[in-house]
Parts: C-alpha cells; sequence; structure tokens
C-alpha cells in the first residue's frame, strides 16, 4: 500500500491523467460526440416523398433555414433572449449590490438561499404556476380588474408582438416567465463580482473627491460588468434553447426551441432539427468569445 | 497664530459597547510629520479614517483648518489618504489612477496629463503611466497610491500604515523617501503605523495610543527619553520599570520610573559611583550576546531585574560570557530616568 502511495507521489501527471479519465471520456463520447452527430446530421437531408432522411451531404437543410418563416424565428428567440437579459441585468444588480455590499453576513446567508431556493422545485412547476399567475382568472388579472384598469391591460395585450389573447399566451407572459426563471443566474455572479471589490477601493474613490454616483459609474460598475457579462451567459444561452415556456405561455408563433422540437417529433425531420440547433450553437460560441474578452470568466 | 491643521475636541466613537476613541483631544499643526503610534486597536487607525471622513465620531467635534468637518463625507474634505493596501483601481493604468481625483473634478485632459507626469516624477516612476497596478511591485504601488493622493494638493495628507506591505530594506527607503516628499512640498502628514522604530525615524511628533486613549504627545526624543507612563516606557522601545521599595530604596522616592537599557553603565563593585548618578547592585544572571551589542539581565540585591544594553566597543564574545553569575554595580545618569506616574 505505502508503495503504490509512493509510486503514485512521484508522478503526479499519471495520477492527474487517472483522476481525469472518466470525465475526459465523458467529455469527449456523450458530450461532444452528440455535438458531432448533431452536426453530421444537419448536412443531411429529408426526402419530402418517402419521409426518410437520406444520408447524403448537402447545404439544402441549411437552406431551408433562411426561409423567411425559419428567420423569423431565430429573430424572435435572439429578440426575447436579449430583453430577457437586459431586464435581468436591470433588475438583478441592485439585489446583488445589496447582498454583496450591505447585508449582514447572517443576512447575506438568508438572502443567498432566498435567490437559489426556486432553483431547488421543479422548472416545470415554476412555469405553470406563472401560467395561473398570468391566465385570465389569474390573480394578476384580478388585480387589473380590481383598480379598473381593464383598458390598460387590454392597451398591452393589443400592441403587436407583445400581447396576445391574454397574458398568460403572450410574449409578455413568456417575458415575465423567462425574467423570473432565470434571474438566480444573473445574481449570483454580479454578487460574486461585487463581492470581490475591495471596500477600499470605494472609500479611495470617495476620498479622490467622488460623490457616490460617481463611485457608483467609475470603480463599481466597470468592475462588476465582467460578473454582468458572466450571468448573461446564463440569461441569454437559456432563454436560446428553451421550450417549455415558449409553449405553455407562448402564441403560435415558434420560438427555436419549439422547432427543433417539433421538426424532431411528429414530423420526423431529424436534418432540419439538427440545423436549427446548430444556429444557437454559433450565436453562443460567438457571444461566448466576445464574454472571454470581456473578462466574464473571471467572474465566475 | 495660524489655525491648527487638524483639532480633534473630545472625540469618541463607538462601535456598539466597544469604545474604539475615547474622548480624545489633539492638535496637529501645519506642516508637521504627526505619526499616531499605537497597537493594533488602539484606536489610531480609527482616528485616521475618522479625518478622512470615513468614519463619524459618536461625540466631540473634528476641525480641519479651523473649520468643522466632523459630519462632512470624504470627497466633500480636503484631505486624502494613503491606503494600507493601496486600494488601487485595478481597471484603471497608473496614469489613470493618479489622474482619478482631477477627472472628478473636471480638469481639463491636457492639464490632467501634465501633472501626472510631474506626479509620477516626484514618485520616480517617470513612464510607468500606461501600466496596469497589477503590472507593478509592491513598493511601485506604494508610489502610485501617493502620487494619487498628493496629486490633488490636499490640505492634509493621511498615510495608513502605508509601508506594512513592503519589505525591510524597501520600508527603511520608502521612510527616508515620504520625508524627504514632506519636506518638499511642505503639507502635513498624519502617519499611522505600529512600528515604533519607523514612527521615531521619520516623525516631528508622536501620539502614542493605548485603548482609546492619547497616552502622551511629543517628539520622537521626548516620547523615547521622558515616557509618560508605564504604556509609553513599554511600547516605544524596551524599558526598565522599577517602582514600590525597590525605588525608594534606589531614588529615594516610591514612584515608578523607568530607565533605558543602553543607558546604564555595568560597573564592577569596586566602582564608586559619582553624585549624579543613581546605582544599584546585583547579579547578571544571563548574558545574551548579539554581535553588536549584549544584553545582561541583572538581579538587583533589593529585588526585582533590570535589562541591561552593552555596546561591544572592545569586548568579545568569550568576555561578555564570563560575567555571568558575577556580582556588578549598575549605574545610571539622574537625568535618565523617567517618572511614569503611579
Amino acid at each position: 500500500m505505502n508503495r503504490l502511495s509512493g509510486y503514485f507521489f512521484q508522478r503526479p501527471k499519471l495520477v492527474t491523467l487517472l483522476l481525469l479519465s472518466l470525465p475526459m471520456i465523458y467529455m469527449l463520447v456523450v458530450y461532444l460526440g452528440s455535438l458531432v452527430s448533431l452536426l453530421v446530421n444537419s448536412f443531411y437531408y429529408l426526402e419530402e416523398f418517402t419521409g426518410l432522411v437520406v444520408k447524403e451531404f448537402t447545404l439544402g437543410t441549411y437552406a431551408q433555414l433562411l426561409k423567411p418563416t425559419n428567420l423569423g424565428i431565430f429573430r424572435r428567440t435572439a429578440g426575447m433572449a436579449l430583453a430577457v437579459t437586459v431586464m435581468d441585468a436591470i433588475v438583478a444588480f441592485p439585489l446583488a449590490y445589496y447582498i454583496a455590499k450591505f447585508a449582514s453576513p447572517r443576512l447575506r446567508t438568508y438572502l443567498y438561499i432566498a435567490v437559489t431556493l426556486p432553483l431547488w422545485s421543479s422548472y416545470l412547476v415554476r412555469v405553470y404556476a406563472w401560467k395561473l399567475i398570468l391566465s385570465k382568472e389569474g390573480i394578476v388579472s384580478w388585480f387589473v380588474d380590481l383598480f379598473h384598469m381593464n383598458f390598460a391591460l387590454d392597451w398591452i395585450l393589443s400592441i403587436p408582438g407583445v400581447g396576445g389573447s391574454s397574458l398568460s399566451l403572450s410574449p409578455l407572459g413568456m417575458f415575465i416567465a423567462f425574467c423570473y426563471i432565470w434571474l438566480p443566474y444573473m445574481i449570483v455572479p454580479i454578487q460574486t463580482a461585487l463581492e470581490r471589490v475591495p471596500k477600499s477601493l470605494l472609500e479611495a474613490s470617495s476620498d479622490l473627491g467622488a460623490t457616490p454616483s460617481q463611485t457608483f459609474r467609475n470603480v463599481i460598475l466597470p468592475l462588476a460588468f465582467p460578473g454582468v457579462v458572466a450571468g448573461s451567459i446564463f440569461t441569454f444561452s437559456l432563454t436560446m434553447g428553451d421550450f417549455i415556456v415558449p409553449q405553455s405561455l407562448g402564441t403560435s408563433r415558434f420560438f427555436i426551441g419549439q422547432a427543433v422540437y417539433s421538426y424532431q417529433g411528429t414530423a420526423g425531420n431529424i436534418p432540419l432539427a439538427a440545423a436549427f440547433t446548430m444556429g444557437p450553437v454559433v450565436i453562443m460560441i460567438v457571444y461566448l468569445l466576445i464574454a472571454r474578452k470581456l473578462g466574464a470568466f473571471d467572474a465566475l | 497664530m495660524t489655525k491648527p491643521a487638524i483639532r480633534f475636541e473630545k472625540v469618541s466613537r463607538h462601535f456598539g459597547d466597544v469604545i474604539a476613541v475615547d474622548a480624545v483631544d489633539l492638535e496637529i499643526q501645519d506642516g508637521e510629520f504627526f505619526s499616531m503610534l499605537g497597537p493594533s486597536g488602539s484606536g489610531k487607525t480609527t482616528c485616521l479614517r475618522m479625518i478622512a471622513g470615513f468614519d463619524r465620531p459618536t461625540s466631540g467635534r473634528i476641525f480641519l483648518f479651523g473649520q468643522e468637518v466632523s459630519n462632512l463625507p470624504p470627497f466633500e474634505r480636503d484631505v486624502n489618504t494613503v491606503f494600507q493596501d493601496y486600494a488601487l483601481f485595478p481597471h484603471m493604468t497608473v496614469g489613470d489612477n493618479i489622474a482619478y481625483g482631477l477627472m472628478i473634478k473636471r480638469v481639463p485632459k491636457d492639464e490632467r496629463k501634465k501633472r501626472v507626469d510631474e506626479m509620477l516624477d516626484l514618485v520616480q516612476l517617470a513612464g510607468f503611466a500606461a501600466r496596469k497596478p497589477s503590472q507593478l511591485s509592491g513598493g511601485q504601488r506604494q508610489r502610485v497610491a501617493l502620487a494619487r493622493a498628493l496629486i490633488n494638493h490636499p490640505k492634509v495628507l493621511l498615510l495608513d500604515e502605508p509601508l506594512g506591505a513592503l519589505d525591510l530594506k524597501l520600508r527603511q527607503q520608502m521612510q527616508v523617501e515620504l520625508k524627504s516628499i514632506q519636506k518638499r512640498i511642505g503639507i502635513t502628514f498624519i502617519f499611522v503605523t505600529h512600528d515604533q522604530e519607523e514612527a521615531l525615524t521619520m516623525s516631528d511628533r508622536i501620539a502614542v495610543f493605548n485603548q482609546g486613549r492619547i497616552e502622551q504627545v511629543g517628539t520622537p526624543s521626548e516620547v523615547y527619553e521622558k515616557p509618560a507612563t508605564p504604556f509609553v516606557a513599554g511600547f516605544v522601545g524596551t524599558s526598565n520599570l522599577i517602582s514600590g521599595d525597590v525605588a525608594k530604596r534606589i531614588t529615594g522616592s516610591e514612584k515608578t520610573f523607568s530607565i533605558r537599557p543602553e543607558k546604564i553603565y555595568l560597573g564592577s563593585l569596586s566602582d564608586a559611583p559619582s553624585e549624579k548618578m543613581y546605582s544599584a547592585t546585583g547579579t547578571v544572571r544571563d548574558v545574551i550576546y548579539l554581535g553588536l551589542y549584549t544584553r545582561y539581565l541583572v538581579n538587583l540585591d533589593d529585588g526585582g531585574e533590570l535589562v541591561v544594553i552593552e555596546q561591544n566597543l572592545k569586548t568579545t564574545s568569550m568576555d561578555v560570557l564570563k560575567t555571568r553569575d558575577q556580582k556588578v554595580c549598575l549605574s545610571w545618569d539622574k537625568e535618565h530616568i523617567s517618572r511614569v506616574g503611579g
């Protein structure tokens, strides 16, 4: 036993290799393997007449993505992802700032639990909870009715691209649910980034004549920005790929996730589903490269 | 009569039940290099933070050149601080860090650049403007922090243990440099430190803090030669404290006095001490040879013990070690004792 320990002690590289081999095999075979298979499938095409997948190289499937309806799906999804990211950043920042800089250590623990607790419950349950809250007979409508604000709600719901038949079946409803569901993923990295800003930097700034708002703009915001970018990676990519929220709260206009879901399911058009998936993958690769440039990975 | 740069009037600061600063009165003159010396938790840093405006006094008032500033926020006070951890902005270059105060005051860009260059010259960092703080050594960061504070022409510069993180050689070099910069620009420096040697080297005057109070304010030689309290005698350098019966037998008074180990002559019993000297006999209990000097521990015949330090002018280690267990006569100039109350 001792000799074995000694053997490994003198060969740290071998130990690292042994420890990493299992996750490495998993990453290579299961994770990268399925991505490659996805990529390969996206170059096949569906024979419309027989409904069978033809395993021949073609760019035809990608050409289908350029149809106006499909481009609309990309635009809609990316637009939603962007809007959710911006909103989450705006909501998360003050919360994260309070947790990181003002809350006592005890309170901080409770707030931290409060922020992450929703992640313990099923995602589906939370989406359906929102469906109930936003539905025509739900609590939001009840409140609106109570204050006789129905005209305002009707006006909002009549805006094309935002409204729908009810809050629970509209882009606005999806936006609200998305913002809620991904919010913890934005708060935590911003809080981490803010916690790393030493108090003395803020004191130094005010010592050098900066008012609190100047300190915020010149010191706090630039130093917390990598955290915002890190959080946006989550909010953006999770919104991009999601199909549950659009399905339960959305209108008949598809999002990427729904398109993939329906093409690979009953339609049996695996190549088109694969091609659809490559869209967000490419967008996220570009996004991550930019995020790395902005220092987001230091804040994780 | 010019107004003092800083005046404390019965200033107290409580943190819950803890009294960090306890009714401190203090005056610091314009152009002084003033040190606040004390162990950690003695209230010196809290005093500094109250001058800067990071803390407010629980009671009492603070004046800056006659104007009360007790409740002004830091950004409305004409003082600047050099922080213990330097607190340089990591996302800015050295030049932008130094120009920060001017940028906030909307000083035009070309003037900013000119003054930054002057400051970089002053702290001997010309050509470093484009670097990031992370690319600098500890000593260089220290200089940037100094330049960033001085560029605003503060009325008073506050330094919070700025040399604590530097190694000994660099620290000694910076001590000399800080002192010469202060002489050149002539503004008041308030320097917080727990290092008595640093305080003695650099200061015009020193305030010795203990448990939220000031034990003594004086020039380095006053504080060293004539400590006012047992605490000062023990904290600034090493000292022998003699009290009670032993004190009475030696000096004729029961009052506690302190005598510095290096002021004591170590002689043989046959040496007759002069009129101007106090003397006591004893036995050498221990001898510690330290190259430059030797430290003797002497048990007095009257009770108590004294530490004596003698420079090794002619003696070698062989000579000094022979004195162990020998009877000796200790004597010292009457002027060299300091009554420390009690």
